[in-house]
C-alpha cells in the first residue's frame, strides 16, 4: 500500500495529471486498489486532487472474478484430466467446480473428447497437449481496464456467460494538489504517554478530529422512568406537608377494601370479574376490628344506616367482608389510617399521601395492566368543604405545571360529593380527565369514630398515566413488566 | 421488514417486474416466519399474554409493523387509519398493476389494528364502569325547548350536571361501525341519519337510564319544567292481588308488581322501555341475580296471580317468541347455546325447584330470571302493562319498579299515576306495591352552606331551595335555620344530607364554587422504608445497574420450577380467579421478573446489569390468614462470564452504604438449587441469613432461556 502511493505520487511528479486507469495499467494492480491509494493520499490533506468522471465501463461479476483468478472452468476442468489415462466423467463431474459448464466448454473446443464405451463408465480424455485460456486473459484485461484489445464478439461471449457484465465505474482525473509532496507523514491519532514521556509530541503531527462524531456512550445505570416520576410526586407531596402512609400491604381483607368503605357487598367492583381474590391465605379474621365494635358499627350502617344515613338496606354479612384480595385501591390503607387517627385520644388534623401499587383483573392490552400505581392525597380537618378540596387539587397540579383544570361531578361509592378532574391538553386540543376525588361519605368515617365535625377530603391518580404522556410511551407494557425495552429505560 | 414495505408502497402503483413479485414473496415469508419465532420465544419464556408485541397468529403481524404499513403513528386517530388504509388497499390493486401480496399485507395490517383498538378503553384508576344512554337530538331538542344547539353545549351541559357526553352518532354510522360501511349503505333508507348523542351516566341514578328520565331531569334541571309527583293509586274496584307461595323461599322469594293503565306506546317509547328493563337487569339487578322484571299484557291475563316455585319439569309453557311449549327442563337446554340468556340460566339452574308466575287460568306469565311467557308479550298496542319484579334482595326490587314506572308513567292516560298491586306473603303480611315513598328529610342550612364555602348572604334559604328543586329534590325552608327536602322516588341514590349537599353543589356549578386551601398545618414526612429504597436505588444505579420494573404477580411455575424451588416450600399467595396463568400467585421473589426482562432485552450490547427494589409477598405463619409484603433488592449480573465478582463488589457496597460494618456480615457457602452447586452463598448479617448470592444455575438459565452465565443475589432489605 505504502509503495502503491509512493509511486502513484512519483507518477503523478512526473506527468503532472492523469486518470486512475493510466494509472491501473501503468502499476499493474486492480482499478479499486488505485481507487483505494487515492482515497488514503487524499485523507492526508491536499497533496493531490481527484475528480470524478462516471463512465460506463464493463467490469467483472462475481463469477467473472474467480474466473479472472482461477481460470475459466474449461480450463479448470482441462487440467484436472490427467494427459494420457483420462479420467472417468462422473468423478471429474463430481470433483471439479462448476464441471458442468467446463465440460460442455472444454467439449466444444476440442480440448478433450468423451470416450462413452470405456470400461467402468463414460471416461474424458485429453485432446491436445496444452490450452491458452483466453477466457481468462480477456477477464484480466477487463478488470485491468484495457478493453481496446477485446474483440466485439469475446466481449459478446463473456456477457452471455455472465461473467461481465455493463457497470458504471467511476473514474478519477487525478493531478497535483497545493500541498503536493513525495513523501507522506503518518499523522497521529491519539497522544499518549510515551509521547509526553519523551517530548516526540513537538514533532509530530496529528489528525484533525472528526468532531460530527458522537462520543462513546458512558458506561452507566439508570432509574425506572415511572419511579423517576414517582420521586417527583413523592417531592411534591412532602414540600405540601404530607406524611406517606405505609402502604406495603398488597393482600387487603374485602372488610377494609371495600366495607370499611361504604362501599356495599353487591357493589359490581366486588365481582370476580374486577378484583383478584385468593384462595391462599382465602380469608382474614377481623379480631382487632369485632373487639372495639367498629366491625358492627360497619354492619350497622350498611344494613339499617345511622349516621344520619338510611344506609343500603341489605343483608351485610361479616363472612363477605372476611375475603382476602390484592387491594384494588390504596384508599384501603386510607381507610386504616384514618381508623387509627379515630383511635387518638385527641384528634388532629393530618395530610397523608400514598403512591403503591394497586391490582385489577383486567385483560391485559396497550393502556390496561392488572396492577398499576395509584396515587393518592387526603386532608383530614375540622369544617373542609368542596372549596378546599378544589384549592389543594389545584396547587397540587400547579406543582406539576398543569394550569387549566375544571371539576365534573361523578360517582364514587364512598365520597360524596365527588368530582373528577379535568386538565386542558394542549396537544389534544380537548378536556381530558385526570383524577378523581372527593369528601368520603360519613357512612364510612363516624363508624370509625371520627368527629362529627372533621371531614376528609381526597384525590387520586394513576402514575403511569402522567408518566406514559411524559415520555411519549403508547404501550403501558413498554414500561411495566418483563417486555420493558431497556434501552428506552437508558434513554429516557 | 415493516419500514422497507412502506417505502414500497409509498412508492405509488408503479408496475414492478419479476424480481419485485419475488422479493415480495420473501419478504412475506420472512415476516412469517419472525411472527413464528416470536411466538415461540415468547412461549418458550413463559411469555406474558403481551398482545401487541407478539405477532398476531393470523396475521403474523406486530402492532408495529401493522402500524408502519399503513403508516399511522396514533391509533387514535381513527379517520387516518380508514383514510390510508382505503387508499393502499386501492393503489395496490391487481387491476391497477397494483400486487395481491401488497393488498394482504395492507390488509392484514389493518386486521390487526382493529384487533388492538377493540382492547383499547380508557384509563381505569378510579372510574366504574358507567351505563350509557343514548338520546336522538331531535328529543333532547324538543325536551330542552331549543330549536337546536352545539354540540359543544351539549357536551357543556352533560358536564355540569355530572353525565360525559361520550360519542355523537347516528344509527347508520353505529350500524357502519358494528358491521362495515357496506352493510350500512346496503340498509340504505331504513336507517336513519339522524343525531344521536351517546350520554354515559353515574352509576348510582337509576332514574337517568332511559331517555325518558334523562330528558326529564335535564328539563327541571334547566327550570323549564317542574318535578313531577308520583302517586300509586287503589283502583276503587280492588287492588290486583299477587300471591306468593311458600315454596318460593328456597329460591327467590320476593316478587313486586305494579300496573301501568291505559298507556299508549310510540314505537320509539316502546323500544326505550325493553332497553331500561335490559339496563336495570345489567346494573342495579346485577345480571338478574338480585332482581329480574317482567312485564305483561294485562288485557290477556286473568288475575290473581301466583308465585310459586315447582320442579323444572312440573312447568310447562310457550316461552316468548317460541311457536312451541317447552319444559323448564327444555328450556335451560334450548337456552344453554342462547349468547343472551345462558348468562342467567346458573341462577336457578341446580335448584330444585325453579320459580314461575302464574295467572287465574293457570297461564304462565314468566319464569323469573329467565324468560317470559309467550302468550302475554307486550306489543306496540298494549294498553295496560303489568309488571313483576322477582328478587333475592326486597329492597331492590322495590327501587327497580320504583324506577320503571316512574319513567314510563308519563304515557299513561293520567300521567304520573300508577296503579298499586297487592303482594300477599305466607305469613299472612300483604304489601302494596309500588311504594312510591316520598321521604322528608330536614337538614341544617348551615351545614349546606359550610359544604359549598358560601356565607349566609352569598347564598339565601330561598336560593337553596331553588337550587335543590332543580335537581329533582323539592325542599321547602321549615325555620331560618333549616330546610326540609323531599326525596322523591325517583332518587333512591340520595342516603345521607351529604347526597342533598352534592347536588346543591351541582345546582351551583361546581367550576362556580371559590377555591381555597385547607388551613391544616403538617409537616412532612416519608416511610423510612421507602426513603431508604430511594438511598438504595441511587446507589445501585450509580454502580452502573439499571432498574427494571415487573409485575408483582406471576405464575407458579416463575416462582418454583423456574428457579429449580419446590412449590410447597414457598409461602406463597395464590389468587382464585386469574384471567390468565401469568397471574397465579404473588411473586416471592424478584428473580423471575428480572430474568425474564434480561430474556427479553438478550439483544442489547452485554454485559446486562440490572436491578430491581420492590416487595414480594409471603403468606404469614400465623393463623390470621393474612400475607405481608417484605421489600427485596434483587440484581442480576449477564455476560460473557458469570460476573460474580462485579455481583458480589455491588453486596459490598450496598453493606458499605447502609453502615455496615465489615465484621458483622459474612458469605457462607450454601446449596440452593437456583444456584450453580458451590457457587452459592448465604449472606449473613450479625449471623442471620439476610439473602443469597451466587452464580446461577445452568438448568435456571435454561428455564428462562438463557445462553449466558450470569450471577445474582437477593436481598432482603427489611
Amino acid at each position: 500500500m505504502e509503495d502503491l502511493r509512493s509511486n502513484i505520487l512519483a507518477y503523478i511528479h512526473k506527468h503532472e495529471t492523469c486518470s486512475s486507469t493510466e494509472l491501473c495499467k501503468e502499476m499493474n494492480v486492480e482499478h479499486q486498489k488505485i481507487v483505494g491509494a487515492l482515497n488514503s493520499i487524499l485523507a492526508f490533506g491536499e497533496i493531490i486532487s481527484a475528480q470524478p468522471e462516471v463512465t460506463s465501463r464493463l467490469e467483472l461479476t462475481d463469477e467473472g472474478r474467480q474466473v479472472a483468478d482461477h481460470g475459466s472452468h474449461e480450463a479448470v476442468l482441462f487440467a484436472s484430466v490427467p494427459a494420457g489415462d483420462g479420467a472417468p466423467q462422473s468423478e471429474l463431474m463430481k470433483s471439479v467446480p462448476n464441471a458442468k459448464i467446463g465440460f460442455s466448454k472444454a467439449l466444444a473446443n476440442r480440448w478433450i473428447r468423451l470416450d462413452k464405451s470405456a470400461p467402468g463408465g463414460p471416461r474424458v480424455y485429453r485432446q491436445v497437449e496444452s490450452v491458452s485460456d483466453r477466457i481468462r486473459h480477456c477477464l484480466q484485461m477487463v478488470a485491468a481496464l484495457s478493453l481496446d484489445s477485446l474483440t466485439a464478439e469475446e466481449r459478446a461471449e463473456l456477457k452471455k456467460r455472465k461473467l461481465v457484465q455493463e457497470g458504471r465505474v467511476t473514474v478519477y482525473r487525478v493531478a497535483k494538489g497545493p500541498a503536493f509532496t513525495l513523501t507522506l507523514a503518518k499523522e497521529e491519532t491519539e497522544l499518549t504517554a510515551e509521547m509526553l514521556a519523551t517530548g516526540v509530541w513537538q514533532t509530530l503531527t496529528f489528525k484533525a478530529y472528526n468532531f460530527k462524531a458522537l462520543g462513546q456512550q458512558p458506561d452507566c445505570g439508570h432509574l425506572h422512568p415511572l419511579l423517576k416520576v414517582r420521586a417527583e410526586f413523592r417531592q411534591i407531596f412532602l414540600e405540601m406537608g404530607f406524611q406517606e402512609m405505609p402502604t406495603n400491604r398488597y393482600v387487603e381483607s374485602s372488610f377494609w377494601n371495600f366495607d370499611a368503605l361504604f362501599q356495599p357487598q353487591q357493589h359490581p367492583a366486588r365481582d370476580a370479574h374486577d378484583t383478584f381474590f385468593l384462595t391462599e391465605p382465602a380469608a382474614c379474621r377481623l379480631d382487632a376490628e369485632q373487639a372495639d365494635g367498629y366491625l358492627a358499627r360497619v354492619k350497622a350502617v350498611h344494613s339499617n344506616g345511622g349516621y344520619g344515613s338510611i344506609g343500603y338496606n341489605y343483608d351485610w354479612k361479616e363472612s363477605e367482608a372476611q375475603k382476602n384480595i390484592l387491594r384494588t385501591h390504596t384508599t384501603a390503607v386510607s381507610a386504616r389510617m384514618l381508623y387509627q387517627l379515630a383511635q387518638q385520644p385527641q384528634f388532629q388534623p393530618t395530610k397523608y399521601f400514598s403512591i403503591d401499587r394497586v391490582f385489577r383483573n383486567e385483560s391485559l392490552d396497550a393502556t390496561h395492566l392488572a396492577e398499576f400505581h395509584q396515587i393518592e392525597g387526603l386532608v383530614a380537618d375540622y369544617n373542609l368543604n368542596l372549596c378546599h378540596l378544589m384549592g389543594i387539587i389545584r396547587e397540587f397540579f400547579h406543582k406539576l405545571g398543569i394550569r387549566r383544570l375544571r371539576f365534573k361531578p361523578a360517582y364514587n361509592p364512598y365520597t360524596e360529593p365527588s368530582m373528577e378532574i379535568f386538565s386542558y391538553h394542549e396537544g389534544l386540543g380537548k378536556w381530558v380527565e385526570i383524577g378523581n376525588s372527593g369528601v368520603f361519605r360519613p357512612e364510612m368515617l363516624l363508624p370509625m369514630g371520627l368527629p362529627e365535625s372533621v371531614s376528609v377530603i381526597a384525590w387520586g391518580l394513576s402514575l403511569e398515566r402522567p408518566t406514559m404522556i411524559k415520555y411519549g410511551i403508547n404501550n403501558i407494557r413498554d414500561l411495566i413488566g418483563p417486555k420493558v425495552d431497556l434501552k428506552m429505560i437508558c434513554d429516557s | 421488514v415493516g419500514r422497507s414495505i412502506i417505502e414500497i408502497i409509498l412508492l405509488g402503483s408503479r408496475v414492478v417486474g419479476r424480481a419485485f413479485a419475488a422479493a415480495l414473496r420473501e419478504e412475506y415469508a420472512a415476516s412469517q416466519q419472525a411472527a413464528k419465532n416470536r411466538q415461540q420465544s415468547s412461549s418458550s419464556s413463559g411469555g406474558d399474554s403481551d398482545q401487541s408485541g407478539t405477532a398476531s397468529a393470523i396475521s403474523g403481524l406486530s402492532l408495529k409493523e401493522a402500524m408502519q404499513i399503513l403508516h399511522v403513528e396514533n391509533l387514535e386517530d381513527k379517520s387516518r387509519i380508514q383514510h390510508q388504509y382505503d387508499h393502499l388497499f386501492g393503489v395496490n390493486d391487481r387491476k391497477k398493476g397494483g400486487s395481491f401480496y401488497l393488498q394482504a399485507k395492507v390488509f392484514r395490517a389493518k386486521e390487526r389494528i382493529d384487533q388492538e383498538i377493540g382492547q383499547q378503553t380508557v384509563d381505569p384508576t378510579y372510574s366504574q364502569r358507567m351505563p350509557v344512554v343514548q338520546i336522538e337530538k331531535a328529543a333532547l331538542c324538543q325536551c330542552l325547548n331549543r330549536k337546536d344547539f352545539t354540540d359543544e353545549e351539549v357536551d357543556e351541559l352533560c358536564f355540569e350536571f355530572g353525565l360525559e357526553l361520550d360519542e355523537v352518532t347516528s344509527e347508520r354510522e353505529m350500524l357502519a361501525k358494528e358491521q362495515g360501511d357496506a352493510k350500512a349503505a346496503q340498509m340504505g333508507d331504513q336507517l336513519s341519519d339522524a343525531v344521536i348523542y351517546k350520554i354515559e351516566v353515574p352509576a348510582n341514578r337509576y332514574d337517568l337510564l332511559c331517555v325518558e328520565g334523562l330528558s326529564r331531569a335535564l328539563m327541571v334541571f334547566q327550570s323549564l319544567a317542574q318535578p313531577p309527583l308520583y302517586k300509586a293509586v287503589q283502583p276503587a274496584a280492588g287492588m290486583q292481588q299477587m300471591r306468593v307461595a311458600p315454596s318460593t323461599a328456597q329460591i327467590r322469594p320476593y316478587v313486586v308488581c305494579a300496573m301501568l293503565r291505559n298507556l299508549s306506546f310510540t314505537p320509539a317509547s316502546y323500544k326505550s322501555f325493553i332497553d331500561l328493563q335490559d339496563k336495570l337487569h345489567q346494573t342495579i339487578c346485577r345480571q338478574r341475580s338480585l332482581v329480574a322484571i317482567g312485564t305483561h299484557d294485562f288485557d290477556t291475563l286473568t288475575g290473581p296471580f301466583l308465585y310459586e316455585a315447582l320442579p323444572p319439569s312440573d312447568i310447562v309453557f310457550k316461552p316468548l317468541n317460541q311457536t312451541k311449549e317447552f319444559s323448564a327442563v327444555e328450556l335451560m337446554q334450548l337456552y344453554s347455546g342462547e349468547s343472551h340468556l345462558k348468562a342467567y340460566l346458573p341462577i336457578i339452574r341446580d335448584s330444585p325447584v325453579y320459580p314461575v308466575i302464574k295467572d287465574a287460568n293457570g297461564v304462565v306469565l314468566s319464569m323469573p330470571p329467565i324468560i317470559n311467557g309467550d302468550h302475554s308479550k307486550i306489543t306496540l298496542n298494549t294498553k295496560n302493562v303489568f309488571i313483576e319484579a322477582t328478587a333475592t334482595d326486597a329492597h331492590k326490587a322495590s327501587v327497580v319498579l320504583d324506577t320503571l314506572v316512574c319513567a314510563f308513567s308519563q304515557y299513561c292516560s293520567e300521567q304520573f299515576t300508577v296503579e298499586a298491586v297487592q303482594v300477599n306473603y305466607p305469613d299472612g303480611r300483604a304489601s302494596i306495591y309500588p311504594s312510591l315513598a316520598y321521604r322528608q328529610v330536614d337538614i341544617q342550612v348551615d351545614y349546606l352552606r359550610k359544604g359549598v364555602g358560601r356565607s349566609d348572604s352569598q347564598l339565601t334559604i330561598d336560593e337553596i331551595c331553588n337550587r335543590l328543586t332543580r335537581m329533582c329534590l323539592v325542599a321547602k325552608a321549615t325555620s331560618d335555620a333549616t330546610v326540609s327536602v323531599t326525596v322523591p322516588p325517583t332518587r333512591h341514590d340520595v342516603l345521607h344530607p351529604c347526597d342533598v349537599l352534592e347536588d346543591l353543589a351541582i345546582a351551583i356549578g361546581y367550576n362556580n364554587l371559590e377555591m381555597s386551601l385547607p388551613p391544616t398545618l403538617c409537616t412532612g414526612k416519608q416511610q423510612p422504608l421507602n426513603s431508604l429504597t430511594d438511598k438504595l436505588r441511587l446507589e445501585v444505579a450509580f454502580a452502573g445497574f439499571t432498574e427494571c420494573l415487573t409485575f408483582a404477580l406471576c405464575s407458579e411455575k416463575d416462582i418454583s420450577e423456574r428457579l429449580r424451588l419446590p412449590l410447597d416450600s414457598l409461602p406463597a399467595v395464590r389468587i382464585a380467579n386469574p384471567k390468565t396463568l401469568e397471574f397465579q400467585v404473588a411473586r416471592t421473589s424478584l428473580l423471575p421478573g428480572i430474568l425474564k426482562t434480561v430474556h427479553s432485552n438478550r439483544s442489547l450490547p452485554l454485559p446486562l446489569k440490572l436491578f430491581e427494589i420492590q416487595d414480594v409477598v409471603y403468606k404469614s405463619t400465623d393463623s390470621s390468614g393474612s400475607a405481608v409484603n417484605s421489600r427485596q433488592l434483587a440484581a442480576v449480573y449477564y455476560g460473557k462470564s458469570s460476573g460474580f465478582e462485579l455481583i458480589h463488589g455491588l453486596m459490598d457496597r450496598i453493606m458499605q452504604v447502609l453502615g455496615v460494618p465489615v465484621d458483622q456480615y459474612k458469605l457462607s457457602a450454601t446449596e440452593v438449587a437456583t444456584y450453580f452447586t458451590g457457587r452459592c452463598a448465604n449472606v449473613l448479617y450479625k449471623g442471620s441469613p439476610v439473602g443469597t448470592i451466587g452464580v446461577l444455575h445452568p438448568e435456571t438459565l435454561a428455564q428462562f432461556d438463557l445462553t449466558l452465565p450470569a450471577s445474582a443475589f437477593v436481598f432482603d432489605v427489611e
